[in-house]
């Protein structure tokens, strides 16, 4: 049954994941960089803000705390790929395996609870906003701001220098602009928002567990390409809302596929298919091409 | 305003195969002054722009722009003083971005960049006015992507794109060679053009020695790593691209492994 709880739900959570999809395209799409470090600093803000709410402190502090704690995961990695060399790939997989023992050191054991806790919709709730409304409400709010500034933000001097430090950095070079030093400024953006995805999710769901993070990335990059595929967009302001559309969209179809039967351990493996169909979708229709171009002969020797 | 000294670089250093690319070139350039490099493949004309241009750090020598010792400084911080115009097309611009973004970033080299808008309303009639003498009608294009221009439009903008912000040093680096003939000559006269009009000093290498002769005031003439022939003035003038190799076969006392290649 679609009751309004269920479609709610759907669409909560495809606000909540597109602040860490949106997190996911400035690296993969803006700065051309395949950052697996997401897998680590998505569970890194639901640490960060489950363990302070459990330790008395403000709900919306320990939201800063968490996209604090996902900037620097993000410079991290920054470090590693533009000081010591290490390439992209390596040095996500390098800070997202180290975050894992980060993770569990944070929150002192794999999973912290927080139903008795106060969060941020329950303080909401207490300034007046109905219980069912105040997350769909609050996220809605929250994603529409976060998009605002990021449109402000890639328009900006700096954000043209992050632009093309992900579709030329041999060209902004020659402008003037010191490349590595925006990489580690992209990074640290993406995993800081990443990270407070992360936490605003773990006291959404009511608690945060260590292997949280497994298949960010992928959901993450679902996300993007959905919204590419649908939207095909080519403006930045476009791009980034065809993100946040692609979030709410996959979505839905998690919530379809967990309708078909699918059980929810087989989540992974649905979403990896999608993503793998998406990306190999130009090879599949060069295949198409070349087997028309082959005489008949040809193609069945 | 370009003052090198002994400026030597090998790479593949502590290898068993060294190349070495530059071997002691030292060069005056004055303000003003307009140096087209010719010399076959290896010769050290790409290495000596890079060099100079920051994109690797050099083994020994000094670099000195328009009084400032830049040997130490990496290649983005050179951009203050150092425009440039790469043989590729398509290495000069962002594809993904729009000519009015391209050209925004140009206006901003060299200096910080913060939160302020890319585009300001008044640099979208300057940019326009700019683009409207190319010729090429990109002056009613401005927020089409640069992807979907030509070479020779790209390289028209990139161009434009280098010296918009007037730097100390205009280096091009055989920026006519991937175009077509036709194109490759408007691209040539706009050069001209833009390089006279700001009185720019100009370091460009190209294959071609009868246009080597043609443009700017002062030839050099590498090989293998080094500058063996400098010419400028009257004698220059009088020159011929028949002259050219005689005096390179005189100085090497051998012919040219490729006169083909020198002759472009």
């Amino acid at each position: 049954m679609l009751t309004f709880p269920v479609v709610a739900g759907v669409i909560e959570q495809g606000l909540v994941y597109s602040l860490m999809a949106l997190g996911v395209y400035i690296t993969f799409r803006v700065l051309d960089f395949p950052d697996l470090s997401v897998d680590g600093s998505f569970p890194l803000g639901a640490a960060v803000s489950a363990k302070l709410i459990v330790d008395g402190y403000n709900p919306f502090v320990a939201l800063v705390v968490a996209l604090a704690a996902g900037l620097a995961a993000g410079a991290f990695t920054g470090f590693l790929n533009t000081r010591l060399r290490i390439s992209s790939l390596l040095a996500g997989i390098l800070t997202m395996t180290a975050l894992y023992s980060v993770n569990l050191r944070i929150m002192g054991r794999a999973n912290i609870p927080l139903l008795m806790e106060p969060t941020f919709l329950t303080l909401l709730e207490k300034a007046g906003i109905p219980s069912e409304y105040v997350a769909l409400v609050s996220f809605f709010v929250l994603v529409v701001v976060v998009k605002l500034v990021l449109d402000w933000f890639l328009h900006t001097e700096v954000g043209f220098a992050l632009r093309a430090t992900g579709d030329n950095p041999i060209m902004i070079r020659s402008l003037g602009v010191n490349t590595d030093r925006m990489k580690v400024f992209g990074l640290a953006i993406s995993n800081g928002l990443v990270a407070f995805s992360g936490g605003l999710v773990a006291q959404y769901q009511g608690f945060a567990d260590v292997g949280m993070g497994i298949g960010t990335i992928v959901t993450g990059l679902a996300s993007v390409i959905i919204g590419e595929v649908l939207f095909h967009p080519r403006r930045v302001v476009t791009q980034v809302l065809s993100v946040i559309i692609g979030s709410m969209v996959y979505r839905l179809a998690i919530f379809l596929a967990l309708r078909l039967g699918f059980a929810p351990t087989d989540l992974k493996l649905v979403t990896t298919v999608l993503v793998i169909i998406a990306l190999a979708a130009p090879t599949f229709s060069r295949w198409r091409k070349q087997a028309k171009l082959l005489p008949k002969s040809a193609a069945g020797a | 305003m370009l003052e090198l000294y002994e400026i030597r670089k090998t790479f593949n250093l502590g290898t068993p195969t060294p190349t070495p690319a530059l071997r002691g070139v030292s060069l005056k350039l004055s303000p003003g002054e307009f140096v087209t490099i010719i010399g076959s493949n290896g010769a050290g004309k790409s290495s000596l722009l890079n060099a100079i241009a920051g994109t690797f750090p050099v083994d020994s020598g000094k670099i000195i722009i328009d009084g400032t010792d830049v040997t130490d400084w990496p290649e983005y911080k050179r951009a203050s003083l150092v425009g440039r115009v790469f043989q590729d097309p398509m290495m000069g611009t962002a594809a993904s971005m729009s000519i009015e973004e391209n050209m925004a970033m140009a206006v901003k080299r060299g200096q910080a960049r913060g939160l302020a808008r890319g585009i300001k309303g008044e640099m979208r009639s300057y940019f326009r006015e700019l683009l409207a003498g190319l010729g090429l009608g990109l002056e009613n294009r401005l927020t089409d992507k640069v992807r979907l221009l030509s070479g020779g439009q790209r390289q028209s903008l990139t161009l434009l794109m280098a010296t918009l912000s007037k730097p100390k040093l205009l280096l091009l680096d055989e920026h006519t060679a991937a175009l077509d003939p036709k194109t490759a000559q408007q691209v040539s006269q706009l050069t001209d053009k833009i390089v006279r009009e700001n009185n720019l000093t100009v370091l460009m290498v190209t294959h071609n020695m009868e246009h080597a002769l043609k443009t700017g005031t002062r030839t050099i003439m590498m090989h293998e790593g080094q500058v063996i022939f400098d010419v400028s003035g009257r004698k220059r003038e009088q020159m011929k691209v028949a002259d050219l190799l005689s005096e390179f076969a005189r100085l090497r006392g051998e012919r040219l492994a490729d006169d083909k290649i020198l002759l472009g």
